[in-house]
């Protein structure tokens, strides 16, 4: 087995969203990629009933050791990975420290409240500049964009995985993505995802 | 295949609580599992229906947890290993059978599984389960990891064969839907034979008829039994210290609370001062092994979920072994340290041990986590709830909705568990005031239609989900119709088991495993129980309502039945209905008096407002073309064109 050296140990991802954009799914891509090198993950997240609609979170926890608990304690996430602009400042609140870093797909989802009127959704440039000020390293990502020119916006969650590979604080790579996907997926779609990781690693370089 | 049969034996998997129970059970050769799908438990029965064909087990998806319990013994009782699956409330569901069935005892092994949702992270309770193994006196589990997860699945079965009772695994949303690594072990291959013996006498417990008679000589048996298993309790591996040979305090938990203790412990860095006793086996307590760590220390924390249930029985121990032990000082949820309601966090237990060892704890920078709340409070507007995007409970409860305030008599909506829960919610327009256990809300419903003599004139109706209609509405349902109860019951049929992720039910023409199934026909149903029937499409608000209307003018029990299937359901998904626009030249903004109805109202996902250009418009990423929005625009700028 190869093991791995980590900036921390465990190491502490939250991927963020909003309920149906498919967080869980990029969440189990990315630990099962970590699986693969054998490092030890445990990944926490909630579904249901509850969550439509709402902001939903899935905490990854990736050591060397054994399992750590399901969910990351206060002020202890290492990298952010934001499908949502506003989701990343939800979870800077609660998980965030001066050293974390953040990497965000720019495209809103707005809740109802917002489409009602009665609440206000921030200009992107305000948001930025709030990620800015609470992280030590940022990354703002045109990802759902970018992915409707693949002709599907979830793949916009694939480039934001290529992005978190790309970054290079945690030992994910092409091949466990690769082998990840194979399991589940028909070849020309995989084709198309490893177009949308590659795209998504260029991003941050 | 599927990745729970695909690793060979000392593999190493990522795997789902659920995924690694289902693998367990595996592993002990089950070859009977049922349950009724539940939040956060569903996933069991789902991964073993997946592999029934392969693995030669009969998996289902029973019509509720009662039945679902009573097709486990059965399995038993003809000498298989057999599982049941539900989530907390199911317990409560089926625990009159289990009840019987605690007295009578098991022949094949036979494992309850209850998944317990602390902080109601899914459920609208938090109800404990774990009550039920002290109440109905049969041995209780509970994993603390992925791991043990799989492991004590198995155990359970050798458990319970060897006691011949049934054996109770809780676990906890956070380990049911959290994901781990597993190692596997081996799929055993075993001769799968079914035969019930009931020719020996009714004290045969093996090949007797099966039953509770004679209660008060069964009853002692049972109790026999219990002790066995504590035996095996005093020995086992689930049971295990970590600390200092003699710690200041002894922190004693279980579950997911295992995790997040020892994370606090290590977060406070007091590993040296504090001793960590993990309990898997948590009811009945084995009182060897726990007299032998509340010796260590007369310091003792409790960490659990949700109510003090390990509190209070190693409190009742700590007392039996007072003369020898001498007296304990108990930090806990009687003593404050601990919440009592929601779900436990590291955090949380930071919290507890910095109070009791006197310790300072800054998880960050105040100034930092100020800066942060205040921005986030500021910058990142709520997310409330809401149906999805083109829902069919939206269209249906905004006629519903609609029709009671035309009606003018303060009519209301009884409701149960479902995604149309959320319409007590805005998203439903706030149409349901009263939201209970399945199946309550036809069952209120039957008791307020006969209040007439008290000069209740308010028209009442009940919603139901299809799923549950076969759950629990029926009894309710026969109840009214027999007592001529003056309700309209509207199902609201979305063709699936919708919440939990669109598993099978009676209404269906497929059973758990895909196989053809007849399907019973709910509007066949009602017919026969003598209601009169109407069926209609929520996305035809209009003839809704109408038929609405005329149902409210007929006295005694009547039903209607709104037919849309899910907009997620595997069979709808990325298939639109119609192309849904916005003629910008006919939306008249705010000058129209529709103050902007769709957007501020009706308020689908899929609808936006455009500040600049003051139009509502559609957003092509989430609208699903169901048209309903288009319905109801009073100047018709919202245009549906069908899919060809």
């Amino acid at each position: 087995m190869n093991r791995m050296n980590l900036p921390f140990d465990p190491y502490n991802v939250i991927i963020t969203g909003v309920g149906g954009q498919g967080n869980v799914m990029a969440s189990r891509i990315v630990g099962n990629m970590l699986s693969r090198k054998g490092l030890s993950v445990t990944i926490g997240e909630t579904f249901g009933a509850s969550q439509r609609g709402g902001s939903v979170m899935s905490h990854l926890r990736i050591s060397t050791g054994s399992s750590w608990s399901p969910q990351i304690p206060n002020g202890k996430c290492h990298l952010i990975i934001s499908l949502e602009p506003t989701e990343a400042m939800r979870v800077l609140a609660t998980y965030g420290n001066p050293n974390v870093k953040v990497l965000c797909n720019t495209r809103p989802i707005h809740a109802i409240g917002v489409i009602s009127g009665d609440q206000q959704y921030p200009d992107l440039d305000e948001i930025t500049a709030w990620v800015a000020e609470l992280s030590e390293a940022f990354w703002f990502l045109d990802a759902t964009e970018k992915a409707m020119e693949l002709g599907n916006p979830i793949l916009g969650n694939i480039m934001m995985i290529g992005a978190a590979a790309g970054i290079g604080v945690l030992p994910l790579d092409r091949k466990d993505f690769e082998a990840a996907l194979a399991e589940n997926l028909s070849a020309d779609k995989l084709e198309l995802n490893l177009k949308a990781y590659d795209l998504g690693v260029g991003m941050v370089q | 295949m599927s990745s729970i049969l695909r690793g060979e034996a000392g593999t190493r998997h990522l795997l789902m609580g659920n995924e690694a129970i289902a693998r367990g059970a595996l592993e002990a050769g089950v070859c009977v599992a049922a349950g009724y799908p539940g939040t956060p438990s569903s996933e069991i029965i789902e991964t073993l229906a997946g592999v029934s064909a392969q693995q030669n087990v009969y998996v289902e998806w029973s019509v509720n947890e009662k039945v679902a319990m009573e097709v486990a013994a059965a399995g038993s009782f003809a000498g298989l290993r057999s599982l049941c699956v539900m989530k907390q409330n199911g317990v409560n569901v089926g625990s009159d059978f289990l009840l019987h069935l605690a007295i009578t005892g098991t022949r094949g092994g036979m494992v309850l599984v209850a998944c317990d949702d602390p902080g109601a992270l899914s459920s609208a309770n938090e109800g404990e389960s774990r009550h039920f193994a002290r109440m109905l006196e049969i041995p209780l589990l509970e994993p603390a990891d992925f791991q043990e997860a799989k492991d004590m699945i198995k155990w359970a079965f050798e458990l319970s064969e060897e006691i011949k009772n049934v054996v109770m695994v809780r676990s906890v949303t956070r380990l049911s839907h959290a994901s781990g690594n597993v190692i596997f072990g081996k799929l055993p291959e075993i001769e799968k034979k079914a035969f019930f013996h009931h020719e020996g006498s009714i004290m045969d417990p093996l090949q007797g008829p099966m039953s509770s008679l004679p209660v008060v000589y069964k009853h002692e048996q049972q109790q026999e039994k219990l002790k066995q298993a504590v035996a095996r309790y005093e020995e086992s591996a689930f049971n295990a210290y970590s600390g200092p040979r003699s710690p200041e305090l002894l922190l004693v938990t279980g579950s997911a609370c295992y995790l997040y203790s020892k994370e606090a412990v290590s977060l406070l860095g007091v590993e040296d001062r504090v001793g960590l006793l993990k309990l898997g086996t948590t009811w009945p307590l084995p009182p060897k092994l726990l007299e032998k760590y509340l010796g260590l220390t007369d310091k003792i924390l409790v960490v659990e979920e949700v109510i003090p249930f390990l509190e209070e029985n190693i409190k009742i121990s700590a007392a039996e072994f007072a003369a020898r032990v001498g007296p304990k000082t108990f930090f806990g949820k009687r003593e404050g340290y601990i919440p009592q309601v929601g779900e436990m966090n590291s955090d949380r237990v930071v919290s507890a041990l910095s109070k009791i060892l006197s310790l300072e704890y800054e998880a960050v920078p105040e100034s930092y986590s100020q800066r942060a709340l205040e921005l986030s409070n500021s910058g990142a507007p709520g997310r409330d709830l809401t149906f999805c995007a083109g829902c069919p409970h939206r269209a249906s409860f905004w006629t519903i909705h609609n029709t009671l305030q035309m009606d003018g008599r303060q009519g209301f909506v009884c409701g149960d568990i479902g995604c149309y829960s959320l319409a007590m919610l805005p998203t439903g327009f706030n149409t349901l005031k009263t939201l209970h256990a399945m199946g309550s809300g036809i069952g209120l419903a039957s008791g307020f239609g006969k209040l007439a003599q008290f000069g209740m004139e308010q028209p009442v109706v009940a919603v139901v989900g299809d799923s549950t209609f076969f759950h629990a509405a029926l009894p309710a349902l026969i109840n009214a119709i027999h007592h001529q109860s003056d309700i309209t019951l509207v199902v609201l049929d979305n063709s699936g088991t919708a919440m939990t992720g669109f598993q099978s039910h009676p209404g269906l023409g497929v059973d758990a495993t895909g196989n053809q199934a007849p399907a019973i026909d709910v509007v066949k149903v009602c017919q026969a129980m003598g209601a009169t029937v109407r069926v209609s499409d929520p996305f035809e608000p209009e003839k809704t309502q109408q038929t609405l209307f005329e149902l409210f003018e007929i006295q005694g029990l009547k039903v209607l039945v709104l037919k849309q299937m899910c907009a997620l359901s595997p069979e709808k998904k990325g298939k639109k209905m119609f192309e849904v626009s916005v003629d910008e030249t006919v939306c008249i903004g705010q000058t129209c008096g529709c103050n902007q109805l769709c957007t501020r109202i009706f308020k689908c996902p899929g609808l936006n407002w455009d500040k600049e250009k003051q139009v509502s418009k559609i957003d092509e990423f989430i609208c699903v073309g169901c048209g309903m929005c288009a319905s109801i625009c009073p100047s018709g700028a919202i245009r549906k064109k069908e899919v060809a």
